[in-house]
């Protein structure tokens, strides 16, 4: 494996009155593309936000370290994040519809990007977003560079999102949800697009999604949170046909079934059982209240993610209860 | 089409389509002055301390009030077709030339006051939305507050006691010194020196209703998505709140601002009243006390027309801050 681009270490992130992320710790490679999945509420936009170090007014890192190309971004001034932001470090949202800004054009708003960290002319920098609109495969990017957001439909604009998002060469890119608001068609193409990307500039991609479809086809290793820890982690091809962890398994037990041959129809989608607010004030795994092969072991500690094959964790105390006693010993 | 044509014939539509409401206007506006009681032979004879039956007879036939009220409406509609305001005997000149006499003063007067209002009101809106919940935040409200609720004529006494008075520093009222022989820039530094008192009494309720509105929606948009990526982009603070928030949250901003024109001249009566500035305002005072109505009636034409064009200014404005609403 190469040296990681960014390694994320125990990363804790606090309300006041509330942790929506635990000691959470993970690594994306240069060229690799990680997903985090989980359902609402389980930290994983909070965890991009905090990558980017754009955490919303009460929310703080209380603790943890992100290691970015070698360095601890956490420990990083304002200023000094700005450098970092838009340029090495990237990040596309949900929304491609709101989060471009209405009144100025999409020329505009590129050449903000690549002025700001590129210090290219004027015209460089037109000339370049023209350049970058046409990598991103927007149609007659001389005539759109003038255009308005609201001219354009959605996956355009998302198209334009990574636009800006790749315009500095960054070496990571975080992408959260950037298909979720998008017609299923154009989400293969955003994600064909991204996934282009990837391997043309060599950058590390973490895609965030609650769509476990996504993953499947896209990603190179597989983040399960819940409830701001992460439950399991491994290549897609375990994660989604041989997991180990009850969350995991209950989370493909209520996704429909994609493969070859196989229908909807085929057998009723199984809900898991209870909300993730259950999680709140919980003791030792956050899944326990919802799970069905609880155990007295659960109430003890937060559960670590062990190894239970090679580039394979869990963090499951009935799993792994040899393990889970000596982590609490 | 080019832009500049289709703005062109914009104007020249919303033009024609205001000629209706003008002379509903009018026609509105004269009966109202019909309600009041007495007329300008009244004034004239309790002026003259003595006056009889047959020279009130007299004096009104020759001023066209003993008609009916339709026939005077119809001779007053007829003038205005022709291109005429009337004529005051007050004055003894033609109101048209009456009003341009008085009418740059009063613009000056209002756009000054315009200016202070918007530059004020969405500086201190800004500063508000920025601290919300804070204590500078806190103190500019109680601020605005007062200045929402503290009656101008109130306001413009106590600038004068306070500035002209007391400290001496700005003139207490005219629109220039008299005989003072200025000219160049000492009469304009002189004359903006009248100015700026009577502008700022002007202005500081509408400073506060600007500062209010703007510190709206300057939280409403530092919520938005765009706001988020702009800041994604490693832009600083300055620039995403002015190129990306304020320029979105002086929409709403303006449009209030077109709506307050006809609100300004209102408030420039009194204020022009208080610092004896010869503007429109005064002039309409004096009208209504002389019961000048050809006067009167001619200063609420001009006055709807202003409303009117700043209407339409604002339009053209906003299409220019949102490309989103198209110039139609």
């Amino acid at each position: 494996m190469t040296v990681p681009l960014l390694e994320v270490h125990d990363l804790t992130i606090a309300f006041p009155a509330a942790w929506p992320v635990r000691n959470l710790s993970f690594s994306v490679a240069g060229g690799e593309t990680v997903a985090i999945v989980g359902e609402s509420g389980s930290g994983k936009s909070l965890t991009a936000l905090a990558l980017m170090r754009l955490l919303p007014g009460a929310a703080r890192i209380s603790s943890g370290r992100i290691d970015f190309v070698g360095q601890d971004l956490v420990t990083f001034s304002e200023p000094a994040m700005r450098k970092v932001r838009g340029a090495r470090l990237a990040m596309i949202f949900q929304e491609p519809m709101t989060s471009l800004n209405p009144v100025l054009t999409i020329g505009a708003q590129i050449v903000d990007v690549l002025r700001l960290h590129e210090n290219l002319s004027r015209r460089a920098a037109r000339a370049r977003a023209i350049e970058l609109l046409d990598l991103v495969r927007v149609a007659d990017p001389h005539r759109r560079i003038d255009d308005y957001p609201h001219r354009l439909s959605g996956g355009m604009r998302q198209r334009v999102m990574i636009a800006i998002a790749v315009a500095c060469g960054p070496r990571l890119l975080i992408a959260d949800e950037p298909t979720t608001a998008l017609d299923v068609t154009i989400q293969a193409q955003v994600l064909d697009l991204l996934d282009g990307l990837r391997r043309d500039l060599g950058m590390g991609l973490l895609l965030i999604t609650h769509d476990l479809s996504v993953v499947g086809q896209w990603a190179d290793r597989v983040i399960v949170m819940y409830a701001g820890c992460k439950v399991e982690e491994g290549v897609p091809d375990v994660i989604l046909h041989r997991p180990r962890h009850p969350y995991t398994e209950g989370l493909l037990a209520a996704s429909p079934r994609t493969a070859e041959g196989s229908s909807y129809r085929d057998g009723l989608l199984r809900e898991i059982r209870g909300s993730i607010a259950s999680a709140l004030g919980e003791q030792g795994c956050p899944f326990r209240p919802r799970c069905p092969k609880a155990a007295p072991a659960c109430t003890l500690a937060p559960p670590p993610a062990v190894v239970v094959q090679p580039g394979h964790l869990a963090a499951c105390p009935v799993l792994n209860p040899r393990q889970a006693r000596d982590a609490v010993a | 089409m080019t832009s500049a044509r289709r703005v062109l014939k914009a104007l020249v539509r919303n033009g024609l389509a205001a000629i209706p409401t003008v002379l509903a206007i009018v026609i509105l506006n004269f009966f109202l002055l019909q309600l009041a009681p007495g007329d300008a032979a009244d004034v004239i004879a309790g002026e003259s301390g003595a006056a009889t039956e047959e020279s009130m007879r007299q004096l009104r036939a020759r001023l066209g009030l003993d008609l009916p009220v339709v026939a005077q409406l119809q001779a007053y509609l007829s003038n205005l077709a022709q291109g005429s305001l009337g004529f005051s005997p007050r004055y003894n000149m033609p109101v048209a030339d009456l009003i341009l006499q008085r009418l740059p003063q009063t613009l000056m007067l209002l756009w000054m006051a315009l200016g202070f209002a918007f530059v004020l009101g969405v500086t201190l809106g800004t500063v508000m939305a920025l601290n919300a919940g804070r204590w500078p935040d806190r103190m500019i409200s109680v601020l605005t507050l007062l200045l929402y609720s503290v009656p101008g004529f109130w306001i413009g006494l106590m600038l004068i006691v306070l500035f002209s008075i007391k400290l001496g520093w700005l003139p207490s009222g005219g629109a220039e010194t008299i005989a003072s022989g200025f000219t160049g820039l000492d009469l304009v530094l002189d004359r903006l020196r009248h100015m700026i008192l009577p502008a700022l009494t002007l202005s500081l309720f509408f400073i506060a209703v600007y500062a209010r509105l703007t510190r709206a929606a300057v939280m409403e948009v530092a919520e938005q998505d765009f706001v988020r990526t702009a800041r994604a982009k490693g832009l600083s603070g300055f620039t995403v709140g002015f190129r990306h928030i304020l320029r979105n949250a002086l929409l709403p901003v303006t449009t209030l601002a077109g709506m307050h024109i006809g609100g300004v001249l209102g408030g420039a009566v009194v204020v022009e009243t208080v610092f004896s500035w010869p503007g429109l305002g005064r002039l309409a005072f004096e009208a209504v006390l002389r019961r000048d109505y050809n006067v009167l009636l001619g200063v609420l034409l001009l006055s709807s027309f202003l409303v009117i064009i700043a209407n339409m200014m604002v339009d053209l404005l906003q299409a220019w801050l949102d490309p989103r609403i198209e110039v139609r």
